[in-house]
C-alpha cells in the first residue's frame, strides 16, 4: 500500500466515522437522559434520506432546501415518536420502553416499505461533490471532505447547545438525576422532547450524507448503520457525547482499515462492530469515557 | 384439587389434542396443516424465550441466532450425502459435513445441543451484563451467527443456504416436541430451581443476598432456553425445507418476542394462547397484502402491510396492556374448576 492509497483510506474512514458519530450522539443523548436504547433511531436515519429524495423529486426543491426541510421534518417526527410511544412508559419498567421502541422501529421500517416501496432508489448528488480533486497523485472526492466538515459543524453546534445554553444545562441535570431536576424546576418533558428533536436531527443529517456517500436508498438502510452507531456509543461510553464522537470515528477507522489491510476479511465487515461490542462489554462495560452506573437496590 | 385429578385432566386434554390432530391430518388442507405446524414451532420458541426473559428476567434478543444454529446442524444431519454433493455448488463441503448423517430425532436433539452449547459460550461472558446491554449483546451474537453462516460456504453453503431439506417435521413431531418443551419448562419452573429463577427476576440483589449463585442459575435458564430455541429452529428447517442466512434476521426474534409479550411475561399458558393467536393472525393478515375486492372496487394488495399492522399491535399492547393477555397468572385446572363451581353456587 502506497501513501496515496493510505491517505484515501484515511479520508474514507474519517467520512464513515463521522457519519457513525452523528448517529451515535443521538443514541447517547437519549440513553443518558432516559436510559433507553432508542431502536427507532436508525429509522430516523433512513427517513431523513428519503425525505430529501422526495423533496427533490416530488417537491422540485433545490438540494440545500430539501436537506434542511428533511432534517426539520425528521426531527419533529422524532419528538412525536417520543410523545406517543415512550412518554406514557416513563414510569414503567425500562424494558417496556425498549420493546416499544423496537415496535416503533419495525413500524416505521414497514411503513417505509409500504409507501416508499422496497426497490432501491438512486440519489441525486450535486456535481461539485463528485468531481475528484487530484493533487500529488492522491485522488480526493470532495464528498469525503464535505461530509466530515459538515459533521464537525453539526457537532460544534451541539456542543454549544449542551454546554453553553440553559436547555443544555437542563439536559445535563436530567441525565444526572431526573427526579431532582423535576423538583428544581427543570421543565423535564420539554427538555426530553428537545433532546429527541436534536438527536433525531443529527440522525437525519447523517442519513442524508450517508445517501450521498453510498448513493442508494432502501427502507432497511438504517438498520446496520444504526446498530453500529449504537455500538460506537457503547464503545465511547454511553451517555457521553465526546465518547460517542470518539467511538464513531474509531469504529469507522477499524472497519475501513481492517478491510484495506486484510481484504480477505471483507465478508466479515458487518461482524467487526458486534465483536467489538462484546469485547467492550466484557472488559470495560462503561466504555472509554463513560461514568459508572451503579445498580440501585 | 387432588394431584391424581390433575394428572387425569392433563391426560384427557392430551388425548383430546391428539384426536384433534389425527382428524386434522386427514380433513384439513395443506395450508391449514402448515399453520398448525407453525403454531407448534412458534409455541416452542416462545416458551423458551419466556423462560429466559419472562421467568428469569434476562432480556435476550439472540433467539434467531440459536435457531439458526439448530436449523443448520439439523439440516446437515438429515440430508443425504448425495443431496449435499448436489447442493454445495460454491465450494465442496468439508468431509465431515459431507458424510454426517443421523435420523431425524437425533438430528433435532443435536441441533438443540449445539444451540445450548452456543448458549453456554455466549452466556458465560454476557450474562453478567445488565438488562438492556444484554439485549443488544445477544442481538450482536445473532448477527455474528448470520455473518458466519454467510462466510463459511464449505459448512453452510454461504448465502445460498440449503434447499430440499427432507420434510420429516409433520404434525406429530412438532406437537410432540411442543409437549416435551412444555413439560420440561413446567417441571423446571415448579421445582425449587424455578423459584430461584423467579427470585432473580424479581430482585437480583436480594437473591444474591440470600446466598443464591445468581450467575449459575442465569446460565442454566439461558442454556435450557437456547436448547429449545435450537430445537424450534431445527423443526422449522425441516418444515420449510429451505434455509438461508437471510431467514434468521432480527425480524424472526421480533415475532417471537411479540408472542411472549402478548401472552404475558411469566405466563406459560398465556404464551401458548398467544402462540396460537398470533400465528393465526399473521397468516390471516396476509389478506391485506393481497388485492381485495370491495363492493366492486379493486383495492390493490400492499406488500409489507402485514408487518405494519403487526408492529402497531405490539406498540398498542405495550402502551395499554403491558402485562399482556395473562400477566403472570396461569390458566390451570384449579382456575377452570373455580369458574364452574362459582356457576353452581
Amino acid at each position: 500500500m502506497n501513501s496515496a492509497m493510505f491517505i484515501q483510506h484515511m479520508l474514507n474512514s474519517l467520512t464513515l466515522g463521522s457519519l457513525y458519530a452523528l448517529v451515535a450522539i443521538g443514541y447517547t443523548m437519549v440513553y443518558g437522559i432516559l436510559r433507553l436504547i432508542n431502536f427507532a433511531h436508525s429509522e430516523m436515519f433512513m427517513l431523513g434520506a428519503y425525505f430529501v429524495f422526495w423533496g427533490i423529486t416530488l417537491g422540485q426543491l433545490p438540494w440545500p432546501v430539501a436537506m434542511a426541510l428533511a432534517i426539520a421534518v425528521t426531527a419533529s417526527l422524532g419528538v412525536l415518536v417520543d410523545q406517543v410511544a415512550y412518554r406514557p412508559l416513563r414510569d414503567a419498567p425500562r424494558i417496556s420502553a425498549l420493546i416499544s421502541s423496537i415496535g416503533v422501529s419495525f413500524f416505521l421500517q414497514n411503513v417505509a416499505i409500504v409507501f416508499f416501496q422496497a426497490i432501491p432508489r438512486e440519489v441525486y448528488r450535486p456535481q461539485w461533490l463528485e468531481d475528484p480533486i487530484i493533487t500529488h497523485g492522491v485522488r480526493i472526492l470532495p464528498l469525503t471532505l464535505f461530509v466530515p466538515f459538515l459533521s464537525l459543524l453539526f457537532m460544534l453546534v451541539l456542543l454549544w447547545i449542551v454546554y453553553r445554553t440553559k436547555a443544555g444545562l437542563g439536559m445535563r441535570a436530567i441525565s444526572k438525576d431526573i427526579e431532582t431536576s423535576y423538583l428544581m424546576g427543570v421543565p423535564v418533558n420539554r427538555i426530553i422532547a428537545l433532546t429527541f428533536g436534536i438527536g433525531t436531527a443529527l440522525a437525519a443529517a447523517s442519513g442524508i450524507m450517508w445517501a450521498l456517500r453510498y448513493p442508494q436508498l432502501q427502507p432497511m438502510m438504517g438498520t446496520i448503520p444504526g446498530f453500529k452507531a449504537f455500538i460506537a456509543a457503547v464503545f465511547g461510553g454511553i451517555g457521553s457525547i465526546p465518547g460517542a464522537v470518539i467511538g464513531g470515528l474509531a469504529l469507522g477507522f477499524i472497519e475501513i482499515m481492517t478491510v484495506a489491510f486484510f481484504p480477505d476479511l471483507a465478508g466479515y465487515r458487518d461482524a467487526f462492530a458486534f465483536v467489538l461490542l462484546i469485547m467492550v462489554l466484557m472488559f470495560k462495560p462503561t466504555g472509554l469515557m463513560g461514568e459508572r452506573l451503579e445498580d440501585k437496590v | 384439587m387432588r394431584r391424581g385429578q390433575i394428572i387425569l385432566f392433563n391426560c384427557l386434554a392430551m388425548i383430546a389434542a391428539g384426536l384433534f390432530l389425527w382428524l386434522a391430518k386427514d380433513t384439513f388442507d395443506g395450508y391449514k396443516i402448515q399453520i398448525l405446524n407453525l403454531i407448534a414451532i412458534n409455541i416452542i420458541l416462545a416458551l423458551s424465550l419466556n423462560l429466559i426473559y419472562g421467568f428469569t428476567g434476562l432480556f435476550s434478543l439472540g433467539h434467531a441466532g440459536f435457531m439458526a444454529i439448530g436449523a443448520y446442524v439439523c439440516s446437515i444431519l438429515i440430508m443425504t450425502p448425495d443431496q449435499k454433493d448436489m447442493l454445495f455448488i460454491l465450494e465442496p463441503a468439508y468431509d465431515w459435513v459431507q458424510n454426517a448423517q443421523a435420523p431425524f430425532l437425533a438430528a433435532v436433539i443435536a441441533g438443540g445441543l449445539a444451540a445450548a452449547l452456543a448458549g453456554i459460550i455466549v452466556g458465560y461472558p454476557l450474562l453478567r451484563l445488565g438488562d438492556d446491554y444484554l439485549g443488544i449483546a445477544t442481538l450482536g451474537f445473532a448477527e455474528i451467527v448470520r455473518v458466519l453462516a454467510n462466510n463459511f460456504p464449505r459448512l453452510t453453503n454461504g448465502a445460498l443456504g440449503f434447499k430440499g431439506i427432507p420434510d420429516y417435521a409433520n404434525l406429530w413431531w412438532n406437537f410432540g416436541w411442543c409437549l416435551v418443551t412444555l413439560y420440561v419448562i413446567v417441571r423446571l419452573l415448579q421445582s425449587n430451581t424455578g423459584n430461584v429463577l423467579k427470585a432473580i427476576r424479581d430482585d437480583e440483589a436480594a437473591a444474591r443476598a440470600m446466598g443464591v449463585n445468581v450467575f449459575r442459575y442465569k446460565l442454566l435458564s439461558f442454556t435450557v432456553g437456547a436448547f429449545f430455541a435450537g430445537v424450534g429452529g431445527a423443526l422449522l428447517a425441516s418444515l420449510l425445507t429451505t434455509i438461508d442466512p437471510k431467514m434468521f434476521l432480527f425480524t424472526l426474534t421480533f415475532n417471537i418476542l411479540m408472542i411472549v409479550v402478548a401472552g404475558g411475561l411469566g405466563s406459560l399458558s398465556g404464551t401458548v394462547m398467544a402462540g396460537i393467536g398470533i400465528t393465526v393472525l399473521l397468516e390471516w393478515l396476509r389478506v391485506v397484502e393481497n388485492p381485495v375486492d370491495l363492493f366492486g372496487f379493486e383495492l390493490p394488495g400492499v406488500p409489507g402491510m402485514r408487518m405494519v399492522v403487526f408492529s402497531l399491535a405490539l406498540i398498542i399492547i405495550i402502551l395499554f396492556r403491558r402485562e399482556g393477555l395473562m400477566g403472570m397468572r396461569e390458566l390451570s385446572w384449579q382456575s377452570v374448576a373455580r369458574v364452574f363451581s362459582r356457576g353452581k353456587a
